[in-house]
């Protein structure tokens, strides 16, 4: 389901353009409001849709689950951490899903130049930036023992 | 030139009576391109039918009184403060420019019609507005122009790249440029005044007749949204939006932090 804007709501503010991973989410040179220039290479990450400050874009929803009338619509509250869905079908049935977007409170992720960088000894090592801390155990990685290895869980 | 009418100095070389003529015109090209921007581009029918189907699908009757609440905080929060722009100094841009657009239009009229030649003296805070608001509207436009417009911050392009979107823009910081270096050169009696008057000019008589391909019309069409999504919200429509998530309390920071890896 690519994404397209409704050119009413759109204050051109470029949040899309920044986010999206597939950079076709452009400025419009007529009215300068953002546009996706390539639906087909669209992606469908939705990130540019949940971005959006403005809530002006929409999916254009498949026509095998919702042709003519449907709506396909996301809001996301930052402060509540979540990112909710509302399926509208063209007989009226309407779906609505709510899901966290992330376990950390907002802002409280650092950008990779935040940190420091690594040492010489960092770099040689077979962990990777911030592990073990980012991978968020105490005590480094579990060890598997042979005995443990048919249990399927450590 | 802070303290001086331009427009009364300039009564020596054009008459009131022009100048007042002029006037008019841009106010009747404004009035008449937004009217044909309207009817080309169907934006009235647009909002009307968007309106009308909200109505039908909402789930609470939006009554006159409620309509006139919304229309009054729509006009309080949008249209004054711009609250709309999400980047806070896309904002501060937008309100310098639109203040300083608004006293400089201002006092350019009640001094073209009420302080025309030097016989009546014009009030010295008059022409400081008008100088005020010409450098609002410079303050807030480059400021938009060199480092806001997602054109330029988001995807990259020079600043120098024209396309019909910066119509609008660029004609409003010619006019107003244009405007203050000619005050400037009058008042100094420079030769070159009346090279700046004409360029002047053509730069304001471009902003106020390009508007149904510009984005001059944009300050009618914003409000109206604006209204029509605070509507959209009051009769429980809110644009197909999901409602507001109702139980935050189990996602988000709230949410127990997983164990695995």
């Amino acid at each position: 389901m690519p994404t397209f804007v409704y050119m009413t709501s759109c204050d051109g503010c470029g949040h899309c353009v920044d986010i999206c991973p597939s950079d076709i989410m452009h400025i419009d040179k007529t009215y300068r409001r953002a546009y996706n220039i390539e639906p087909n290479m669209c992606w469908e990450c939705y990130s540019c849709v949940k971005a959006c400050p403005q809530n002006a874009i929409d999916c254009r929803g498949y026509a095998d689950f919702a042709p003519l009338g449907h709506s396909v619509r996301t809001l996301r509250e930052e402060e509540k951490g979540t990112i909710s869905w509302k399926i509208k079908f063209r007989d009226g049935t309407e779906k609505n899903f709510v899901s966290p977007i992330r376990t950390t409170p907002w802002g409280s992720i650092k950008s990779p130049s935040d940190y420091a960088l690594p040492s010489q000894e960092a770099l040689k090592s077979q962990e990777l930036a911030h592990e073990p801390e980012a991978l968020n155990i105490e005590g480094g990685l579990p060890a598997l023992t042979r005995d443990q290895l048919k249990q399927g869980v450590v | 030139m802070f303290a001086s009418n331009p427009f009364a100095e300039l009564s020596g070389l054009v008459s009131p009576a022009l100048m007042q003529a002029y006037v008019v015109i841009m106010i009747i090209l404004v009035a008449g391109g937004t009217i044909y921007d309207v009817l080309h581009k169907r934006s009235a029918k647009y909002f009307f039918d968007n309106w009308r189907n909200s109505q039908s699908k909402g789930t609470h009757q939006v009554g006159g009184a409620e309509l006139t609440s919304l229309a009054v905080q729509t006009a309080m929060s949008e249209v004054l403060t711009s609250s709309e722009f999400c980047n806070p100094h896309r904002r501060a841009a937008h309100l310098l420019t639109m203040y300083g657009f608004i006293l400089y239009v201002l006092t350019t009229v009640i001094m073209v019609f009420g302080y025309p030649t030097p016989a009546t003296s014009t009030p010295t805070i008059l022409p400081t507005l008008w100088t005020i608001g010409a450098l609002s509207v410079c303050a807030g436009g480059y400021w938009f122009w060199f480092f806001i417009r997602a054109d330029v911050a988001a995807e990259g392009n020079s600043p120098f790249r024209l396309i019909r979107a910066d119509l609008f823009i660029v004609s409003l910081l010619a006019s107003v440029t244009l405007g203050l270096i000619w005050a400037f050169l009058q008042s100094n009696g420079s030769s070159w005044t009346t090279v700046f008057l004409a360029l002047y000019l053509i730069a304001t008589t471009v902003l106020f007749g390009s508007v149904p391909w510009s984005k001059f019309s944009h300050m009618f069409f914003k409000p109206a949204a604006a209204l029509q999504k605070r509507v959209s919200e009051a009769d429980g429509t809110r644009r197909n939006l999901p409602p507001p998530a109702d139980k935050p309390e189990i996602f988000g920071s709230a949410r127990r932090q997983p164990r695995h890896y």
